[in-house]
């Protein structure tokens, strides 16, 4: 469920014309920024582009781009684009790191359902005139490169059918690769990359219910926390087979400890929060006895701080 | 008999010769199929001392009078169902079909071939890349997974610098072809499955100025991989060489195949090329060769669908 708080009327000409008022002149008007763009639906806030676009001749996103800074402008950037090019920017942005991000393309691959994965993957080209396969693969090497290229290209069968035998069969192959430590093992990336969502999740249901320990916890234990290979599996079978605990747990890192990696926490919510949001915080609160909304309000601050509140929706 | 001859020719080839066949067994007295039969080499004397049909035989006339009916079906079919179940046929019946598969992934547009992956989906509950990862298992798995995946940026946008790099990169898997089959490569499958058209064409005049050869012409090379790039680079050659095998005498079954799967899914899209490059590369009129080798309404269908609006 979505945390966004938007009205169901808007006029996105009234709405432009006050980010245009809030850009302004010197200094913005951060306030006005975050609570209109903050309770906005992504068509409404596309509306809103064109309308002032239409208006002023110029495109809101660039005036933002200026008007604001730091993490707050890095969040309304995000949040301001369409879903999926949002996506490709973020897919882009992770393959350009000297040290490619990959954990994030595996995360865009594995939890958005096929269509989405596929509207990403045009805007990708769109925007860089590349396909998202093309650059993830010229960017890495070996296993990890055939596995993500993998994972980007697939269109996966998005229908509820389980073959129960299947399922037992593909989980004795990866139970098989796991205790040999054979995490690169062709089948393993074959069944992962290629199967549908439901078809894997009934393998991992038959991974636990004959190993005793679920295929993630082996993967750990097997993998030791070194191995880069075996941490992108789990990732990718963390995303496919619960995308909600796997979101927390993102959050929960990204604010322990000293510092917080706002890159991270503003990507789940800026991507989630008109999809799963309200689910992820309550798993949040129930793994951590505080609920998300104190948990930020702790550890960020300023305007990005009120950003990130509104989008959890909180009432103005 | 100069009448059975004429029989056993309408029997004989792609489709059947349905009006000859319908005047000379038509109008058959008793003897003269009794001659048919003697003389046909259709038949076999039994045991019991009667001529007998040949259940072999009578399996490829059932081939041959369904070829017209299938060419219909397939020409009526929406194209992503077409290709869809193109695909399916081919991961049934084998290695040998492997080659369709890469036609119908290389040869395709982007969209076409993501309409085609949706259309699996709906007809078989599968996706395409899990049924060909699951089915095939020899040195080509790798390379067909990839390609039938891809959705190829379209744009005409070439890095020729990149194209000579990567150029070079399959040179040297080619190299290495004792040690490693470059149609396992890494790279080659990369560079093959990921790429635009545009820059894979780049990519291999490159190879042929720095390599001194057609990439298509060395020595190593897997079939498979070779047909990847045919497909990819220059398709009408391709077509033009599976309409050539399919229609030469003695090609077998699945060969065959190949006149109504290249008619039928190239009609509407490049066989006019594909006819050009064939004269020049056979010396005959594609219609001329079709004419000569295909019969009754099966040849009649294709020829139509060939002289469609001109």
């Amino acid at each position: 469920m979505a945390t966004l708080v938007a009205p169901v009327q808007h006029s996105h000409i009234e709405d432009a014309k006050a980010l245009y008022k809030a850009c302004k002149g010197w200094g913005t008007d951060e306030k006005a920024v975050i609570s209109i763009l903050g309770h906005r639906t992504a068509a409404q806030r596309q509306q809103i582009r064109l309308a002032y676009q239409n208006l002023y001749q110029e495109d809101l996103v660039k005036r933002l781009e200026s008007e604001l800074s730091g993490a707050f402008e890095k969040a309304v950037y995000r949040w301001i684009l369409e879903p999926a090019d949002r996506d490709a920017v973020l897919a882009n942005v992770a393959i350009k790191k000297a040290c490619p991000d990959y954990h994030v393309i595996i995360e865009i691959a594995c939890v958005h359902s096929p269509e989405e994965l596929l509207a990403v993957r045009r805007a990708y080209q769109l925007s860089y005139k590349l396909s998202l396969e093309e650059d993830v693969a010229a960017h890495t090497t070996g296993d990890l490169r055939k596995l993500l290229v993998a994972l980007v290209s697939v269109l996966r069968y998005d229908g509820p059918e389980i073959n129960a035998r299947l399922a037992k069969s593909e989980a004795d192959i990866l139970e098989d690769a796991i205790k040999n430590k054979a995490f690169n093992h062709e089948e393993v990336i074959r069944i992962l990359t290629t199967r549908s969502k439901a078809q894997l999740m009934a393998t991992f249901n038959r991974y636990r219910d004959d190993c005793g320990t679920s295929i993630t916890k082996s993967l750990l234990r097997e993998g030791d926390q070194v191995n880069e290979f075996a941490a992108a599996l789990r990732t990718a079978i963390r995303c496919i087979n619960n995308s909600n605990k796997y979101y927390e747990k993102i959050i929960r890192n990204a604010i322990k400890g000293a510092g917080t990696d706002e890159d991270a926490l503003t990507r789940v919510i800026v991507t989630r929060a008109e999809k799963d949001l309200k689910v992820i915080k309550e798993v949040y609160y129930k793994r951590n006895s505080v609920t998300l909304e104190q948990a930020v309000a702790k550890d960020t601050s300023g305007d990005y701080n009120a950003f990130l509140l509104t989008l959890l929706g909180k009432a103005d | 008999m100069a009448e059975i001859e004429a029989l056993i020719k309408a029997l004989s080839g792609h489709g059947v010769d349905e009006k000859t066949v319908i005047s000379i067994l038509g109008n058959s007295q008793p003897e003269h199929r009794q001659a048919f039969r003697k003389e046909g080499g259709f038949f076999a004397e039994d045991e019991r001392r009667f001529e007998r049909w040949n259940d072999h035989h009578v399996k490829l006339l059932k081939h041959e009078f369904m070829r017209f009916k299938n060419a219909v079906v397939l020409w009526a079919m929406h194209p992503w169902e077409r290709d869809a179940r193109l695909i399916k046929e081919a991961l049934k019946k084998g290695p040998n079909s492997n080659s369709v598969i890469v036609e119908i992934a290389s040869t395709r547009s982007s969209d076409e071939l993501l309409g085609a992956r949706k259309a699996y989906h709906s007809l078989f509950e599968h996706s395409i890349e899990e049924d060909v990862a699951s089915h095939i298992h020899g040195k080509e798995k790798k390379l067909l997974v990839a390609l039938v995946s891809a959705y190829r940026y379209e744009g005409p946008k070439i890095k020729e610098d990149v194209a000579k790099s990567e150029a070079k990169a399959l040179i040297s898997a080619v190299k290495n072809a004792e040690k490693q089959n470059p149609i396992e490569n890494d790279e080659v499958v990369r560079i093959l499955s990921t790429r635009s058209k545009p820059h894979l064409k780049s990519v291999f005049k490159h190879y042929k100025e720095i390599a001194g050869q057609h990439f298509e012409d060395e020595l190593d090379v897997h079939l498979i991989l070779q047909a990847a790039v045919q497909c990819l680079i220059t398709p009408q050659s391709y077509f033009s060489r599976v309409l050539d095998e399919a229609m030469r005498d003695g090609a077998d079954k699945n060969t065959k195949k190949g006149l109504t799967r290249v008619l039928v899914t190239r009609a509407d899209v490049d066989i006019r090329a594909i006819s050009d490059d064939y004269r020049n590369h056979y010396a005959i009129p594609l219609a001329d060769k079709i004419e000569a080798k295909a019969k009754g309404s099966y040849k009649e269908f294709l020829l139509t669908l060939m002289a469609r609006g001109s």
